[in-house]
C-alpha cells in the first residue's frame, strides 16, 4: 500500500521534473552560453565551463544596445498605459451603458483581433507614413495598441460586467459620476484584471518583431528585438551567437522579474465581503 | 423631511410595462413598506423614487418640487441594498464617509458625521475593517450607518434583511423601528416580500400586484378590511381561509375567508371534518381540517396542541370575523 503511494509520488514529481526541464532548458542553453566565447560556443556544454562576461560587455558597450532597450521600455510601457486607459474606459461603457449595437461592437472589436499581423501590415504603412510616424517609438505604440486593445477590452468587459450592480448605484446615490466610478469604485477591484492584462499586453509589446522591423530603419530607433535579430558579427558569414544570447538573457531579465513582481499583486478575491458572499 | 407625490407613474421597458400608473402620497416622517410578490414592480417603483431608474410618464414630486430628471446625488435620498453593496476596498470609515468626500465636505464634519452615525449603530469599534471582515448583520449595519451619514430626506430600503439569517433578521429590524423612531422627520420607504416585515415595521402597507396598487393603509386597515381577495390572501400568517361553491353561496358570496384565528372548535358548528394535519408551535397549534373545500381549513388556537390527527372536529366562524367577496373578488361590505 504505502510502496504503491510512494511510487506514484516519485511519478509524480518525475513527470513535474520532466515539464519544468522541457520548458525551462531553452533558456538556460541561452544562459550558458551567453557566457561562453570562441571555440567553446560550438560545443555543447550543458553546464558552463567559466563565467565570461565579454559577451554581456559586448553588447552592453555597443553602440547602440543601451538605447534600443530604452526604445524597448518606452514603447512597451507606453503601450501599456494607453491600452489599459482606452480599455478600462471603452469596457465600462461596454459592460455598463445600453446602447444600440452594444453587441455588434464587442463582435467588431473581437473580430479585429483575428487578423494576422501580415494582413494589416501594408495598410498600417500607409497610415504611418500618412501620419508622419514613420521611423519613431510613436508608430510602434500605435499599432502595438491596436492590436493589445481587443484582447485588453474584451478581458476587462468580462471582468466589470461580473462586479456587482450594486455597488456602482450605491456610488451614483453616493454622488459619484462615471469617471469617478471608475477610477475610485471600480479601478480598485480590477487590479487583479488590469495586472494580467497589462503584463500580457507589456509581453506582447516587447517581444513584437514584423512592425518594429518594418516601421524602424535606423539603429537608434530599433526594439530591442530586432536589434538582436540585425546584431552583426565581425564578417558577414560569422554569426555573433555569444551576444546574441547575451542580449536575449538582458531583455528576458525584466520580462522575469515583472512576473515574479506582479504575480503577488494578483490578489484574488478582492471583492469579497463587498457584497453577500 | 419630504413629502412624495407620485402622479400616475408609469415605467416600461421596450414593450413590457411594469408600473402601469401608480398615484400614491407617501407624508414627511411616514414610514411606508411596499410589499407584493416577486414580480409584481415594488423594487423598480423603489429605484424610480430613488431616480436610479428613469420613470416612463407620469410626474414625481418630493416636497412639491418636480425630481422627475433630477439626478440620484440630488434628491436627499439614501438607499440600503439587500446585498449590502459596501465598496470592497474601503475601510468601514471610507465607506460611510465616501459620499460625504464626494460632496467636499470638511474632514471634521465628515468624521464627526461618521462617528455620529457609527455610535447609533453601535460599529463605532469596527471601523478600520474591511467590509469582508464583517458578519452579514454588521455588513447591513454599516450600509444602514452610510445611509444614515449622507443625512437624507429619504431612507429606501431594498429587501434589507432578506440576506441575514432568522434570528438577525428579527434584531435588525428592530433596529430599523427604532432608527424610524429616532428619526422622526425623514420619510422612510421599505420593499419587501414579507408581510411580517411590513406589518411589524410600516405605519402604512402600499400592497402591489402586478405594476398596479391594489390597497394602501395601515396594517390594521389592511388585515381587517382588505380591498380584494389578492390583499386578504397576502397579508396575515398563515394565510386566510377561501371557501368557495356552497360555503360561500350560503352566505351569499362567491368567495367567504376566515382567518385562521376568527374559527372556534365548537359542538355542532358550521363546518365539520376530520383533522389531517395538526403543527404544534407550543405557544399555538394550527389545525388543518378536511371540511370539504378544495383546500384543509386552518385553524389557530391557543396553548398546547390537544387534538390528534384523524380526529373529527366541528368549527364554527366567530361572529363578524367573515370576509365576503364577490366573483372580481372585492369585498361585499
Amino acid at each position: 500500500m504505502t510502496g504503491n503511494k510512494l511510487l506514484k509520488s516519485v511519478a509524480f514529481y518525475a513527470l513535474v521534473v520532466v515539464i519544468v526541464l522541457f520548458s525551462i532548458f531553452p533558456f538556460y542553453y541561452a544562459i550558458v552560453t551567453s557566457f561562453a566565447t570562441g571555440t567553446a560556443l560550438f560545443e555543447a556544454n550543458y553546464f558552463p565551463k567559466a563565467f565570461d562576461w565579454a559577451n554581456y560587455k559586448a553588447v552592453l558597450g555597443g553602440a547602440t544596445f543601451p538605447r534600443n532597450i530604452l526604445n524597448s521600455v518606452f514603447v512597451a510601457t507606453t503601450t501599456v498605459v494607453l491600452a489599459l486607459f482606452l480599455a478600462v474606459t471603452a469596457s465600462y461603457a461596454l459592460a455598463r451603458v445600453r446602447f444600440r449595437g452594444r453587441g455588434l461592437l464587442l463582435m467588431t472589436i473581437l473580430a479585429v483581433s483575428m487578423f494576422p499581423q501580415i494582413a494589416v501590415l501594408a495598410g498600417l504603412f500607409e497610415l504611418i507614413t500618412y501620419l508622419g510616424l514613420f521611423n519613431s517609438p510613436f508608430a510602434l505604440i500605435l499599432s502595438y495598441t491596436i492590436f493589445t486593445l481587443p484582447f485588453t477590452v474584451w478581458v476587462l468587459t468580462t471582468f466589470m460586467r461580473d462586479l456587482p450592480v450594486e455597488i456602482e448605484e450605491a456610488a451614483i446615490v453616493d454622488g459619484a459620476t462615471p469617471w469617478i466610478i471608475i477610477t475610485k469604485v471600480f479601478l480598485p477591484l480590477l487590479w487583479p484584471a488590469l495586472v494580467t492584462t497589462g503584463l500580457l499586453a507589456f509581453i506582447g509589446a516587447w517581444n513584437e518583431f514584423l512592425f518594429a522591423l518594418t516601421f524602424t530603419s535606423s539603429e537608434v530607433t530599433r526594439t530591442v528585438p530586432v536589434a538582436i535579430a540585425l546584431l552583426s558579427g565581425a564578417s558577414q558569414q560569422e554569426i555573433p551567437w555569444g551576444p546574441i544570447m547575451a542580449a536575449s538573457v538582458i531583455v528576458t531579465v525584466p520580462l522575469i522579474i515583472l512576473v515574479l513582481i506582479f504575480q503577488r499583486k494578483i490578489v484574488a478575491g478582492l471583492t469579497a465581503g463587498g457584497v453577500k458572499g | 423631511m419630504a413629502k412624495i407625490e407620485l402622479k400616475n407613474v408609469k415605467k416600461s421597458y421596450g414593450a413590457v410595462d411594469v408600473i402601469k400608473g401608480i398615484d400614491l402620497t407617501i407624508e414627511k416622517g411616514e414610514f411606508m413598506v411596499f410589499v407584493g410578490p416577486s414580480g409584481c414592480g415594488k423594487s423598480t417603483l423603489l429605484r424610480l423614487i430613488s431616480g436610479l431608474e428613469e420613470i416612463s410618464s407620469g410626474d414625481m414630486l418630493f416636497d412639491n418640487d418636480r425630481v422627475n430628471n433630477v439626478l440620484p446625488s440630488q434628491r436627499g435620498i439614501a438607499m440600503v441594498f439587500q446585498s449590502y453593496a459596501l465598496y470592497p476596498h474601503m475601510s468601514v470609515y471610507d465607506n460611510m464617509a465616501f459620499g460625504m468626500k464626494l460632496a467636499k465636505a470638511s474632514p471634521e464634519a465628515m468624521k464627526k458625521r461618521v462617528m455620529e452615525a457609527a455610535k447609533l449603530l453601535q460599529i463605532d469599534h469596527l471601523l478600520d475593517r474591511l467590509p469582508k471582515q464583517l458578519s452579514g448583520g454588521q455588513r447591513q449595519r454599516v450600509a444602514i450607518g452610510r445611509a444614515i451619514v449622507r443625512d437624507p430626506r429619504v431612507f429606501l430600503f431594498d429587501e434589507p434583511l432578506s440576506n441575514l439569517d432568522a434570528a438577525l433578521r428579527v434584531q435588525t429590524r428592530l433596529e430599523i423601528a427604532k432608527l424610524h423612531h429616532s428619526m422622526t422627520d425623514v420619510t422612510m420607504i421599505y420593499v419587501t416580500h414579507d408581510q411580517v416585515e411590513a406589518m411589524t415595521l410600516a405605519d402604512r402597507i402600499a400592497v402591489l400586484r402586478d405594476g398596479r396598487l391594489e390597497q394602501v393603509g395601515s396594517p390594521a386597515e389592511l388585515y381587517e378590511r382588505p380591498n380584494s381577495i389578492f390583499v386578504a390572501g397576502f397579508i396575515g400568517s398563515p394565510k386566510m381561509n377561501f371557501l368557495t361553491g356552497k360555503f360561500a353561496s350560503d352566505h351569499g358570496c362567491a368567495t367567504l375567508g376566515i382567518r385562521s384565528e376568527h374559527i372556534d372548535v365548537v359542538e355542532g358548528g358550521l363546518w365539520t371534518g376530520e383533522i389531517v394535519h395538526a403543527e404544534d408551535l407550543g405557544s399555538d397549534n394550527y389545525l388543518f381540517v378536511e371540511v370539504g373545500s378544495d383546500e384543509p381549513m386552518i385553524v389557530r388556537r391557543e396553548g398546547k396542541l390537544t387534538m390528534k390527527v384523524g380526529d373529527t372536529v366541528s368549527l364554527s366562524p366567530k361572529a363578524g370575523q367573515l370576509h365576503k367577496f364577490d366573483q372580481n373578488g372585492k369585498p361585499i361590505r
